[in-house]
């Protein structure tokens, strides 16, 4: 079957490069057959896609090592969850996922679109089938995810250990989902650039894509810092690693894009800057992709060095200097229809909240490529640090956060200073209390860029709070409805306010979560034997037994080896037991005994997490091998030729050794307060933007009726 | 071979499906159509804000000037995209 995937790459790269040829000769001759034809290969892309799609996961569920990426990225022990996301550990598979979520995301918008937009679309698709190409020649041309193996090997060398984890079989298709769903406001603001239709019309069509990438982006990002968290046995969730940055960036003017183009939408302002937005966003999506691919900045996420990072560097410069040139070229029908009728407005607010929004990520674009800029101006290649990155993006954050909190209680056009007094005096006096609070009742005061983001966090709270008690009221006024009747109907037929609201409430708290535990983090290192107990973040830690288990890792990840240990913590009454443990996964180096392999391949940290609201304790153990080196090495000389089961009895006897005498192991142990509310936060948000980008039943009714309306006329005309 | 094979039949069925529209010119409806759902989007758009303003003023962020100032803007906008809705449905546009 590679050579049917294969087939279906070639014939979908023409497919691709048709889609743009009939896209653009209906728009410019105005004939509809041609556009639909166009929209049509769109849909066949998307078909030939997921079939290619499919082939390759059939290859890994039944572990074919004839397929080059199968014996590279996967082996008949990885459990069976696991060999279904090896696909996109893989560069090639991941090239492909990419592709084919673009082209299911260019089906849906075009058939969404097919009776409107009608001078924007045909542009559109051909933008669409031009980036849907562009990966498509990357795959056919030098990544085949299809390519074979002449003697294919008996075993796979299996998935990267580090990548079997629950997040990371989500992580990268939410991430991808992200980068491709903003291809779509993308390619119809190309559209409307190119046709001159830069009115609100394709905004109103794409916004939906808009948040529906922002949130697949957001919970994407947020995935990832769990699986940091969890598994890479540090015990942060963010290292401001190039990878990280590069997903973080669009997400930051992606974040800039959907607020502006409220703007544009209710007062025909900022065209300018939303096309530049999203050009931008779309742009940094690309980058992205291509740092994971490139090679050329050290990230424990990355690919490695790969032969299409050229190839990605031209489709960005050319895709950036298009952009601006069409840009350039329309500024006389980009001019606003409006002007700011006040600072103390909604959209002078979003302005200031879109300005923080890029800054931020120009310090994120700056610190995560000053190690290229560093080399091309003094020949050494130097790195900025987490420390930096705190300094510079700590106080943009906090302007960020005490925005989210302005921006809701202003009205469009203008407030009147007695307006805004009346709306900011519970918030500024709920902020002010939570202070005093916290003065009086926490060392929130040892960090002051902490306690001045708890005051912010709390003061957006109270905001959002407020704006749904307010609202609720009013409505029950209007209507007669009791309160929470008032409220869920309101909520209801207001979701994009109101979704918006629960989105700043979570973002809000996730920076909580952020400021705490990084601020208040309690964290020791010790090297413990049985019986040592150590004090963290007042815990009593006491390392109890070590335990050595064959095959049947926590994680089910398949590991054949796990080491760890049973400790028993204590806190006032509060009693329990963690259990951290390191896999060892087999290495198939030649040059390994066949015993050693088993030891000296890679290793993962299972950290134990006891979670909680108010503070975590996370567990992390690093058993010391040292004292089982000799008996390896003996292992390896006497048993080599061996039967298997003889080798295993082998092994199991040194995990025994190891269990009944182990030697002092290396224990990390952090308390970290509130760290559960960052992804408590952002399921707040992610909760609020589906509240957000739901249509309403209204809606949904009066769609349905335009379109029959529509017919109507249609088969009117005709008779 | 396989692929040759593979490359053939799915182009072949690819060409079926997209020459299919080019066989039958002007089956697509009339541009009014395509139109009339982006003056409905913009008359949604429009009442929303309308509603939203009400709603800023009942909530004390409007005062009662700017509102009815704002609400008589937003519904002489509305009143436009209407105007242009009846035009395209073929009724007589009222006033």
């Amino acid at each position: 079957m590679a050579g049917v995937g294969s087939a279906c790459l070639a014939v979908g790269l023409l497919t691709a490069l048709y889609a743009v040829g009939a896209s653009i000769r209906g728009a410019r001759t105005g004939r509809s057959e041609w556009v639909a034809s166009g929209r049509r290969a769109i849909y066949c892309l998307a078909g030939l896609l997921v079939g290619a799609f499919a082939i390759l996961e059939a290859a890994f569920l039944r572990s074919d090592f004839s397929y080059a990426l199968v014996a590279q990225g996967s082996s008949t022990d990885t459990p069976t969850f696991y060999k279904v996301t090896a696909l996109w550990a893989t560069q090639d598979g991941s090239l492909l996922l990419w592709a084919t979520l673009l082209a299911v995301f260019s089906s849906a918008v075009l058939f969404l679109t097919r009776r409107s937009l009608r001078e924007i679309a045909p542009w559109a698709t051909a933008v669409l089938g031009v980036v849907a190409a562009f990966f498509l020649l990357l795959m056919v041309g030098w990544e085949n995810p299809f390519d074979t193996l002449a003697s294919p090997p008996p075993e796979g060398a299996g998935l990267n250990p580090l990548l079997r984890h629950p997040a990371m079989m989500i992580h990268p298709p939410m991430l991808y989902t992200g980068y491709v769903g903003f291809s779509v406001p993308f390619a119809f603001a190309v559209g409307a650039l190119i046709t001159g239709r830069t009115g609100a019309d394709w905004i109103r069509a794409t916004r939906r894509f808009a948040l529906v990438a922002w949130t697949f982006l957001g919970t994407g990002i947020m995935l990832g810092a769990l699986w940091s968290y969890t598994e890479l046995g540090w015990g942060g969730y963010w290292a401001w690693d190039p990878v990280e940055n590069a997903s973080l960036m669009p997400w930051l003017i992606g974040t800039a894009f959907i607020h502006s183009i409220m703007v544009q939408e209710k007062r025909g302002m900022l065209k300018v800057w939303n096309v530049s937005l999203i050009c931008a966003t779309f742009a940094l999506c690309l980058l992205g992709t291509f740092l994971v691919r490139s090679g050329i900045l050290d990230s424990i996420h990355a690919f490695g060095a790969s032969t299409i990072g050229v190839q990605f560097l031209v489709f960005i410069a050319l895709m950036v200097a298009g952009s601006a040139g069409l840009i350039v070229s329309r500024l006389p029908s980009l001019r606003s229809t409006a002007k700011l009728d006040s600072l103390l407005s909604r959209e002078a607010f979003f302005l200031l909240n879109n300005l923080v929004l890029v800054g931020l990520c120009l310090v994120i674009i700056w610190g995560t490529f000053f190690p290229l800029i560093s080399e091309a101006l003094t020949g050494k290649e130097s790195t900025v640090g987490p420390p930096w990155f705190d300094r510079l993006t700590t106080p943009l954050a906090l302007v960020l956060v005490l925005l989210s909190g302005i921006g809701p209680v202003l009205a469009w056009r203008r407030v009147t200073p007695g307006a805004l007094r009346r709306v900011l005096v519970l918030p500024v006096g709920m902020a002010v209390a939570a202070v005093v609070a916290l003065l009086a009742l926490t060392s929130a005061a040892d960090s002051p860029a902490s306690l001045v983001m708890f005051t912010f966090v709390a003061f957006v709270l109270a905001v959002v709070i407020q704006e749904f008690g307010r609202g609720a009221r009013a409505r029950g006024v209007m209507t007669g409805e009791a309160l929470p009747q008032a409220l869920v109907r309101l909520a209801g037929r207001n979701r994009r306010r109101y979704g918006g609201y629960m989105v700043h409430a979570g973002i809000a708290i996730l920076f909580l979560g952020v400021a705490a535990s990084s601020a208040f983090l309690d964290q020791r290192d010790a090297r413990l034997s049985p019986g040592d107990s150590i004090e963290v973040g007042g815990y009593d830690v006491t390392y109890r037994r070590a335990t050595a288990e064959l095959g049947r890792d926590r994680g089910g990840t398949g590991a054949p080896i796990s080491l760890g240990a049973v400790l028993d913590v204590r806190r006032g009454d509060e009693r329990f037991t963690l259990r951290p443990t390191r896999n060892y996964y087999s290495t198939q180096d030649p040059g390994k005994g066949v015993v050693s392999r088993f030891f000296e391949g890679e290793a993962t940290s299972e950290v134990d997490v006891r979670w909680g609201l108010r503070r975590d304790l996370w567990l992390a153990v690093r058993p010391d091998l040292a004292s089982l080196e000799k008996a390896i090495a003996e292992g390896d000389r006497k048993f080599g030729d061996a039967p298997t089961d003889v080798q295993a009895l082998v092994i199991a006897a040194l995990a025994d050794r190891y269990r009944r005498d182990p030697p002092p192991a290396a224990f990390r142990a952090i308390v970290s307060p509130l760290v559960v509310w960052i992804w408590i936060g952002g399921g707040i948000a992610v909760l609020g933007a589906l509240v957000a980008l739901w249509p309403s039943p209204e809606a949904r009714l009066r769609r349905v009726r335009s379109l029959y309306a529509a017919r109507v006329g249609r088969e009117l005309s005709r008779a | 071979m396989e692929y040759a094979l593979a490359v053939f039949a799915l182009a072949a069925l690819v060409a079926v499906l997209v020459v299919g529209p080019l066989r039958r010119p002007g089956v697509e409806e009339a541009r009014d159509g395509a139109r009339l759902e982006e003056l409905n989007a913009a008359k949604e758009a429009k009442y929303r804000e309308i509603r939203d303003a009400e709603l800023d003023h009942r909530m004390g962020k409007l005062s009662e000037g700017d509102w009815r100032a704002l609400d008589r803007e937003l519904r002489g906008e509305a009143m436009e995209v209407l105007r242009e809705l009846d035009r395209l449905e073929g009724r007589a546009p009222v006033g």
